[in-house]
């Protein structure tokens, strides 16, 4: 008997690579592409910020309370007299460190959590459910408010704020993507040859799930922009004097019709990042995720 | 059943691995949660078989017969509500998850879907070598290679593509690549769920004839779980057909396709196309729909439907008996071709 006798022995040819998606999905796309390089000037600005400010964000000076914009105040100065550039140059390291060290962090506890109960199910799911339902009925911002005012302001707790507004979301969908890649034939293929489960869900189960929670995470993280913002617009988020987006807002409202530009300025760059990271969430689906987004 | 094998002629020397009144009931809510009613389906209802060493038992029957249920069930890929399987003599239901994944080296399963169980992300050198790993086999990455390559020599493979991935290559090709994971590991007793019912015709024969192939050269034992009865015949040596759950006869494969002794295995058989037009079809066609395993009629599950069916039929239902040496039957009415046509 001869096994060699074969339909065709040539493999048929690869599918396009993700290189090629890459370059389809970044340079076909003008709006991407323009996405992409506002976040790399926002993130060059946030990492060569002591080279760029002019003056140190910090530093108050009575002789130029709520100036206007003029040549050696780009964006005028505050109610301390502090430069408005400046503070903003610095505030771009919180902002932009807090939108990504948050959904970060969310998500590898939420897609923890939303893998063992989607893999384990049963009553570990039902507890992980249950609690993820009651955090996921708090609007993220109120939740983060509650939190806050707990903990109280400075970075880190920031961070975990955020995080904790995004975690029943990962877990979610971290816990739906699991539930169907454990039906999955090759899941029972690999229990057949004797994996044990820490394995198969580490190998398993997680590369199949890793991009729907990738793409959240980078949607998330204009959400996250603009959540630090909101709470430090609140009060309980980065703590004066140090600088982020969201107080330097806060501080220039109590002179918006005397200068209104920190308020404009801020504002500006909030909408940019936060325009810029949506659209490049919706880029990294379609590389990730081709099926989904046609 | 012990009292049975020993009536028996002995077809076969001790088997190999051994199911003995293997049950699972699959429960299900209806409802919302309060007040819902449990319904309760017996997929695979207390099934008691052997199968002996180098021997392929087909298990054939309808869809949702439960014949997929007893595989898994056979490598303990799913929890029995009742009854035990004996490999070798030891019970793998009463095995810890430990002792059961050490278990897995002798008892390997190939799958229906060759699509579905290779996993996307991973190149056939890891999906191969996954088994390996998990036994320590070979010492290095460099000797699993090797083994690997061997590994789709036998399973008439070019080893120069390793390193592809699975949707790189066709149907045929996979059902390869999966059948080279299962028999990394030098297993004796194999499951094939329903192997070729997803392939071409054309490649189909091709993949039974690797299976008999490796049997031959391993000394593997296949439980081959089909539909298709001619690929039954071509493969199996003996045969049992289910019926909701239960297995109605089993015997030799030429008692079961030349006399059929349940009429339910009759009219299973008259279904199977006549290749030769000029014979007159001498179809059975059942009357009635199979009932819902939900609601399962009591005595003989095949009461509702059997041109046969008495009252006692309706009322007893009838134990799987030795008609002849070998080759047992669950019905009130046995013998050779019950249903006249």
């Amino acid at each position: 008997m001869t096994t060699a006798s074969i339909d065709t022995f040539e493999p048929v040819s690869p599918a396009p690579s993700r290189l090629e998606i890459f370059r389809q999905v970044i340079l076909a796309r003008p709006a991407t592409l323009f996405a992409a390089i506002v976040i790399l000037i926002f993130v060059l600005i946030a990492l060569l910020a002591p080279w760029l400010a002019p003056y140190n964000p910090l530093a108050q000076s009575f002789l130029k309370i709520n100036k206007p914009p003029s040549a050696a105040n780009w964006l005028g100065t505050d109610q301390f007299g502090r430069d408005v550039l400046s503070r903003m140059i610095y505030g771009s390291r919180n902002s932009l460190i807090l939108g990504l060290l948050s959904p970060a962090l969310a998500a590898v506890v939420g897609t923890t959590l939303g893998v063992v109960a989607g893999y384990f199910g049963g009553i570990v799911d039902r507890v992980i459910s249950r609690i993820v339902d009651l955090l996921i009925s708090f609007p993220e911002l109120l939740l983060a408010i509650i939190i806050a005012a707990a903990l109280g302001g400075g970075f880190w707790n920031i961070v975990v704020v955020i995080s904790a507004a995004f975690v029943p979301g990962f877990a979610r969908v971290a816990r739906a993507q699991t539930m169907a890649v454990r039906q999955e034939p090759y899941v029972e293929a690999a229990v057949a040859v004797g994996v044990s489960t820490p394995v198969i869900i580490l190998r398993h189960i997680i590369p199949n799930i890793a991009a729907p929670i990738v793409v959240l995470m980078t949607l998330w993280t204009a959400s996250a922009i603009r959540l630090e913002a909101s709470l430090s617009f609140l009060g309980i988020g980065t703590q004066p004097p140090n600088p982020s987006w969201g107080n330097i807002i806060r501080d220039g409202l109590n002179n918006l019709f005397g200068s209104p530009w920190p308020v404009i300025g801020a504002g500006f760059a909030i909408t940019c990042v936060v325009l810029a990271f949506n659209v490049f969430g919706d880029a990294v689906r379609d590389i990730l995720d081709p099926e989904t987004a046609q | 059943m012990n009292a049975q094998a020993s009536t028996r002629p002995a077809p076969v020397a001790e088997p190999l691995i051994r199911a003995e009144g293997l049950s699972k009931v699959f429960s299900s809510k209806t409802g919302l949660g309060f007040g819902g009613k449990r319904a309760d389906v017996r997929a695979v209802d207390t099934v008691s078989l052997e199968v002996a060493r180098g021997e392929t038992l087909a298990v054939v029957g309808e869809s949702g017969c439960g014949k997929s249920t007893l595989g898994r069930l056979m490598l303990r890929l799913i929890e029995p509500s009742a009854g035990k399987v004996l490999y070798d003599g030891e019970d793998l239901t009463q095995l810890s998850p430990r002792g059961m994944r050490a278990m897995r080296r002798h008892v390997q399963m190939i799958f229906q879907d060759p699509y579905g169980s290779l996993s996307p992300r991973r190149s056939v050198a890891d999906i191969i070598a996954e088994p390996m790993g998990v036994f320590g086999i070979g010492s290095s990455a460099r000797e699993r290679r090797e083994m690997v390559a061997d590994l789709l020599t036998q399973v008439g493979l070019p080893p120069r593509y390793m390193d592809r991935y699975p949707r790189q290559f066709s149907g045929g090709q996979r059902q390869r690549i999966g059948i080279a994971r299962a028999i990394a590991l030098g297993p004796s007793f194999i499951v094939a769920d329903e192997p070729v019912s997803a392939l071409d015709v054309s490649v189909q024969a091709q993949v039974i004839n690797l299976m008999q192939d490796l049997q031959q050269k391993r000394g593997l034992s296949y439980l081959f779980i089909a539909h298709d009865l001619a690929v039954v015949r071509h493969i199996a040596d003996r045969v049992a057909v289910m019926y909701l759950g239960r297995i109605v006869e089993m015997g030799p494969k030429d008692a079961i396709y030349r006399t059929p002794h349940h009429p339910y295995t009759q009219a299973l058989l008259s279904a199977a196309p006549e290749p030769d037009p000029d014979r007159p079809s001498r179809r059975i066609i059942l009357q009635g729909d199979v009932p819902s395993p939900t609601n399962m009629p009591s005595g003989c599950a095949f009461s509702s439907r059997c041109p046969l069916a008495q009252d006692i039929c309706r009322q007893e239902r009838p134990p799987l008996r030795d008609e002849l040496p070998g080759h047992q039957v669950a019905c009130h009415f046995a013998r050779p071709n019950p249903i006249p046509v």
